[in-house]
C-alpha cells in the first residue's frame, strides 16, 4: 500500500445537468478512480462562488475541481461562461496568495463523458500529488492569510 | 433477499424539536444508509458509516437497510420520522437522479416537508468507483456534508399561481395558423395577430410546394378559412402587438388594430372600389410584379375576405381628398371614420410565429445590386409560376414579358458567405430551386435551366428523390460552383461562373436569373423580441431556451417559438413546430394552477444595495431592478448565477445558501475520525 504517498484532499463542485450526470455515468460504468474528491452538487457551474473555493482552501483542501457543461450546453444557457470568467479571476487572486492556480481546475464534462470524468479525477489527483501538500501560509494560519468570508448567507 | 432487522444507533439528542428544520432547540436529523444489496455494501462498510454518522452533531438517529427504496426501507424512514421527531432526513444511497422523488414522497407521507430530505450519493459517486478502506471514509464524508446541508434546509412548498386560459399567437403564417388551430381545438381562446391585411404568410405566395408539387393555395386556404371560422379564434389582422407586460401565465398584452376603413361584414369583394381608385402602387403580395390600388385585397383568397384601404398610399383621408371608392361601393362598406382599435387582453401563453423575409437582392453587389432587370428572387419567381400571379402562371420575364428560354438559378445567394453576407445555410433553397427548375421545364418545354450550387442539401423525407428528379431532367444542368458576376448585355443577362468539378469557366447568356436569396427574420423581429423580452441569436432569428432540449421555448417562460421566425424552415417543419409550440402552450393553459419549484433565488432586502449587478446575469430576465432587486419566482430556474454575482450577499438560493455550502465543504474535508470521535 502506498502509505507514504501524499493523498490530496479535493472538493468537487459538479453541475447537476452535465458534470454531475457524467460522474454518475462513471459510476454506472463502474470506472475506477481515486477517492480523493468529495462532490458537492450545484445546479450550475455558474452558482459556484470564488468564496467557496477559498473556504475549501481554508478548510484544508489541496485542490478544488469545478465541473460544468460544455460551452453552449449549459442547462441555463450561459452559467458556464460566467463560471469560466470567475475562475479566471480567482486563479489570479490565488497566485497572489501563494496558492498555485493549478489547484483549481475547471472542466467541461458532458452527461455522456463518464470516462472523461474518471480520467480527470486520475489526472487531477496525480497533478496535486506532484504539487505536493500546500506550502502557502494559509495552512499554517488560515484565518490570517486567507481572506475571511466577506459575507454570510443563511 | 433477507431483510434483517435494521440496526439502529440512537443519539438521545435534544428532546424537543419540531419538523420545520428551523428549530431553536437544534436539528434532529435521521440518516438512512442503504446497502443496495451488494452494490454499496461490497465496497462501503455500511455498519461503519452508520456508526460514524450517528455521532455526528445534529444526527439523532441512524439506520441501515438492504434496500432503502423498497417498501420496508421506506417504512423504516417513515416510522423513524414519527418516532424520533426528525426535522431532517439524509438518505445515503444511489444518485439523487434515481430516487430523490421516491424518498421525498415517503417523507411527505410521514409528515415531514419533502424539501427537508436530501440524498447523499454514495453509490454512483463512491461505492461503484472506488475500492479499499478509503471508500468507507469517503462515504462518511459525503453523508456528513449532506447532513450539514439538511440542517440548513427550510420547509418549502411548490410555488402556485393562477393563469389566464387564453393564448396569443403572433404571426398568421402557416406556423401561427397551425398553432392557433391546435390550441383552439383543445378548448382554449386564441388571439391570432397578423400585421398584414390577411393571414396566410409566405405560403400564400407560393405556387406549388416541394416535394409533392401540390398547389400551395389549395392546401393553405382551407386552413385559413378554418382559423377565421373557429369559434375560439379571434382573428386580428392588420394589427400589431404594442405592449407586453407580466409573466408566465399572466401576460397582459395590448394590441393595436389599424383601421382598414372597410367593414369586412359588408364588403362583398366586388372590387368596384379598386377599379375606381386612381392610385396604383406596387403590389407587396406580387413582390412588385403587379400593381394594386390604394384600396385592395392582397390576393383573392385573403382571409378575412375584405378590402383594405391602405392609408399610406391613399390620396388622403383627413381631409378627405378623393373618396372615389365610397362613391362606387354599393354595399356601403367604406367608413372613412373607422378608428384605430386598442385591444387589451390577459393571456397565459404566447406563441411567436412571425416568419421570414428574403435577404434583399439589392445587397448583392456581385449580382448587380438588384438593378439588372430580369434578375429576380425566389419569391418573385413563385409569383410568376402561380396561376393567380401577375403572368397567370405563364413563365414570362418581368422586363419585356418574353418567355425566357435559358434560365439560371443561383443557389446560396447571400447564404453560406460569412465574409459578405449571411454565414448560415438557408436550408430550403436547394429544394425550392429544384422545384423552380422542374416547374420551369413543365412550363417551357424547349427551355433550358442551369443551377449553380455549392452542394446539395436535401435532408428531408423524399427530398433527395425530388432533387434527383430535377437533376435527371436532361434540360436542367446542375453546375457545381460559384457565380462570380451577373451583368446585362443587350436583352440578355450574362452569368459568369466556374464549374468547380471540371475547373472550367462557364458563361451563360441567360434570359432570366433567379437568386435563391437567404432567408432572414421578418422585419421588426428584433423590436418585437424586445417587447416580449425574449432573445434573438446573432443572425436575428428568435433564440430557443436550449438548442437541443428546449427548441420550442423562448428563454422567457410561457413564450414559445414556431416556424421560420426561429430559423430557416420549410412548411412541414413550420407546421410541426406550430403544433409543438401549441402543445407547450396548452400544457400551461390547461393546468389547474401553475406550479414551480420553490428552490429559487431570493433577495434579502436588508442587504441588497440595488446595484443591479444580478439583473443581466439572469438568462431568464427573472430579476427586476429597483431600490432592491426583485426575483420573479415563477421565472427563476434556480441556476444560482445571480447569487454568485451579488457583491452584497443579498441574493441567496433557497435551501442552497452559501452558509450551507460552506458547512458542506468543511464537513467534506474534516478528518472522518475527528468527527466520528466527537
Ligand atoms: C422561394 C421560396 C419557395 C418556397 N417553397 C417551399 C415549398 O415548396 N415547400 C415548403 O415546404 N416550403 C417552401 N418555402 C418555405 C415556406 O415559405 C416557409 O416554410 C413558410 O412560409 C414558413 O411559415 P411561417 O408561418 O413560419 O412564416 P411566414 O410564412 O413568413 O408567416 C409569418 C407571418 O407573420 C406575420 N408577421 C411578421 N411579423 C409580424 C409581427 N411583428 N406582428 C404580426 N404579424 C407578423 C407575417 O406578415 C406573416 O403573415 C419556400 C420559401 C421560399 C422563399
Ligand atoms: S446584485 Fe445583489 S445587491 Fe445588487 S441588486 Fe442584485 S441582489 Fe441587490
Ligand atoms: S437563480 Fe438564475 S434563474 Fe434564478 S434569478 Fe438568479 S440568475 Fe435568474
Ligand atoms: S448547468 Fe451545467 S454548467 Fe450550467
Amino acid at each position: 500500500m502506498a502509505e507514504a504517498q501524499f493523498e490530496p484532499r479535493i472538493v468537487a463542485f459538479l453541475c447537476r445537468w452535465c458534470a454531475g450526470a457524467g460522474a454518475d455515468l462513471a459510476g454506472t460504468s463502474r470506472l475506477r478512480y481515486p477517492p480523493n474528491a468529495v462532490a458537492i452538487r450545484v445546479n450550475c457551474s455558474g452558482r459556484v462562488e470564488p468564496q467557496w473555493v477559498m473556504e475549501a482552501f481554508r478548510s484544508g483542501a489541496d485542490g478544488v475541481f469545478i465541473g460544468g457543461c460544455h460551452p453552449g450546453d449549459c442547462h441555463y444557457v450561459s452559467g458556464n461562461y460566467k463560471a469560466r470568467r470567475r475562475v479566471h479571476l480567482l486563479k489570479r487572486m490565488l497566485s497572489e496568495l501563494g496558492i498555485e492556480p493549478e489547484r483549481v481546475r475547471l472542466e467541461w464534462v458532458s452527461a455522456t463523458e463518464g470516462a472523461k470524468f474518471a480520467r480527470l479525477m486520475h489526472e487531477f489527483v496525480e497533478e496535486l500529488r506532484a504539487l505536493g501538500p500546500r506550502t502557502d501560509p494559509g495552512e499554517a494560519a488560515p484565518s490570517a492569510a486567507l481572506p475571511a468570508p466577506s459575507r454570510r448567507k443563511g | 433477499m433477507s431483510h434483517e432487522p435494521p440496526p439502529a444507533n440512537r443519539n438521545p439528542g435534544p428532546e424537543a424539536g419540531h419538523r420545520s428544520g428551523v428549530t431553536g432547540r437544534g436539528p434532529r436529523i435521521g440518516v438512512f444508509v442503504c446497502h443496495c444489496g451488494k452494490n454499496i455494501a461490497a465496497t462501503v462498510n455500511v455498519e461503519q458509516v452508520v456508526e460514524a454518522i450517528s455521532h455526528y452533531p445534529g444526527v439523532v438517529y441512524a439506520a441501515r437497510h438492504e434496500y432503502m427504496c423498497s417498501d420496508p426501507g421506506q417504512d423504516l424512514i417513515k416510522k423513524a420520522i414519527g418516532e424520533h421527531r426528525l426535522t431532517g432526513v439524509v438518505v445515503a444511497a444511489c444518485s439523487p437522479s434515481m430516487h430523490e422523488t421516491t424518498f421525498r414522497r415517503a417523507a411527505e407521507e410521514a409528515g415531514l416537508n419533502p424539501y427537508l430530505l436530501e440524498i447523499a450519493n454514495i453509490r454512483e459517486g463512491c461505492s461503484w468507483v472506488h475500492e479499499g478502506p478509503e471508500t468507507t471514509d469517503k462515504a462518511i464524508r459525503i453523508a456528513r456534508a449532506m447532513v450539514e446541508k439538511v440542517k440548513g434546509n427550510h420547509p418549502l412548498s411548490p410555488i402556485e399561481v393562477g393563469h389566464a386560459a387564453k393564448c396569443l399567437v403572433i404571426g398568421g403564417g402557416i406556423s401561427g395558423i397551425q398553432a392557433a388551430l391546435d390550441i383552439a381545438d383543445a378548448g382554449f381562446e386564441v388571439l391570432l395577430v397578423e400585421r398584414t391585411p390577411s393571414i396566410g404568410g409566405r405560403m400564400a405566395q407560393l405556387s406549388e410546394t416541394f416535394p409533392t408539387l401540390d398547389c400551395s393555395q389549395c392546401i393553405l386556404t382551407p386552413k385559413m378559412v378554418e382559423a377565421s371560422r373557429h369559434p375560439r379564434i379571434r382573428l386580428l389582422t392588420y394589427s400589431e402587438v404594442a405592449e407586453v407586460t407580466g409573466y408566465l401565465g399572466n401576460y397582459h398584452v395590448v394590441i393595436r388594430k389599424k383601421p382598414t376603413y372597410v367593414d369586412p361584414d359588408k364588403c362583398n369583394l366586388c372590387g368596384d372600389c379598386a377599379t375606381a381608385c386612381p392610385i396604383r402602387v406596387p403590389s407587396e403580395f406580387d413582390r412588385g410584379l403587379s400593381e394594386r390600388a390604394a384600396i385592395y385585397v392582397p390576393f383573392p383568397q385573403a382571409v378575412p375576405s375584405s378590402y383594405t384601404l391602405d392609408e399610406a398610399s391613399c390620396l388622403g383621408l383627413n381631409p378627405l381628398r378623393c373618396s372615389e371608392c365610397a362613391k362606387v361601393c354599393t354595399a356601403g362598406a367604406i367608413d372613412y371614420d373607422m378608428p384605430e382599435e386598442r385591444i387589451e387582453e390577459d393571456v397565459g401563453a404566447i406563441v411567436v410565429a412571425t416568419g421570414y423575409d428574403l435577404y434583399e437582392k439589392e445587397r448583392m453587389a456581385e449580382y448587380g445590386y438588384g438593378t439588372v432587370p430580369d434578375v429576380i428572387d425566389g419569391l418573385e419567381f413563385e409569383r410568376i409560376l402561380s396561376a393567380g400571379g401577375p403572368t397567370k402562371g405563364e413563365v414570362r420575364r418581368p422586363s419585356d414579358g418574353k418567355v425566357p428560354k435559358e434560365v439560371v438559378f443561383i443557389q446560396c445567394s447571400g447564404s453560406r458567405d460569412p465574409e459578405l453576407h449571411k454565414s448560415y445555410c438557408s436550408k430550403i433553397c436547394c429544394m425550392y430551386t429544384a422545384k423552380h427548375a422542374l416547374l420551369y421545364r413543365h412550363n417551357v418545354h424547349d427551355g433550358k435551366a442551369y443551377v449553380f450550387y455549392i452542394d446539395i442539401r436535401a435532408g428531408g423525407k423524399d427530398y433527395e428523390e425530388f432533387v434527383v428528379r430535377a437533376m435527371e431532367d436532361e434540360r436542367i444542368l446542375y453546375l457545381r460552383g460559384k457565380v462570380a458576376k451577373v451583368f446585362r448585355d443587350g436583352d440578355k443577362v450574362v452569368v459568369w461562373g466556374v464549374d468547380t468539378l471540371t475547373g472550367k469557366r462557364v458563361e451563360v447568356a441567360a434570359d432570366l436569373v433567379v437568386l435563391a436569396q437567404a432567408m432572414v427574420p421578418s422585419a421588426g423581429t428584433g423590436e418585437l423580441a424586445r417587447k416580449l423580452r425574449i432573445a434573438c441569436g446573432g443572425e436575428g432569428f428568435l433564440k430557443e431556451a436550449h438548442p437541443k432540449l428546449r427548441p420550442l421555448e423562448a428563454l422567457t417562460a410561457g413564450i414559445f417559438l414556431a416556424g421560420a421566425a426561429h430559423g430557416p424552415k420549410d412548411i412541414p417543419e413550420a407546421v410541426a413546430q406550430g403544433s409543438g409550440a401549441a402543445a407547450k402552450a396548452i400544457a400551461i393553459l390547461s393546468a389547474p394552477v401553475l406550479t414551480h419549484s420553490p428552490e429559487v433565488a431570493e433577495v434579502n432586502e436588508d442587504l441588497c444595495s440595488g446595484c443591479a449587478i444580478c439583473v443581466p446575469q439572469c438568462p431568464y430576465g427573472a430579476i427586476t431592478p429597483g431600490d432592491v432587486a426583485h426575483v420573479n419566482e415563477l421565472l427563476c430556474e434556480g441556476c444560482g448565477t445571480c447569487v454568485a454575482a451579488c457583491p452584497s450577499g443579498a441574493m441567496t438560493m433557497r435551501n442552497h445558501t452559501d452558509l450551507q455550502v460552506e458547512r458542506m465543504i468543511r464537513a467534506a474535508l474534516a478528518e472522518a475520525v475527528e468527527v466520528a470521535g466527537g
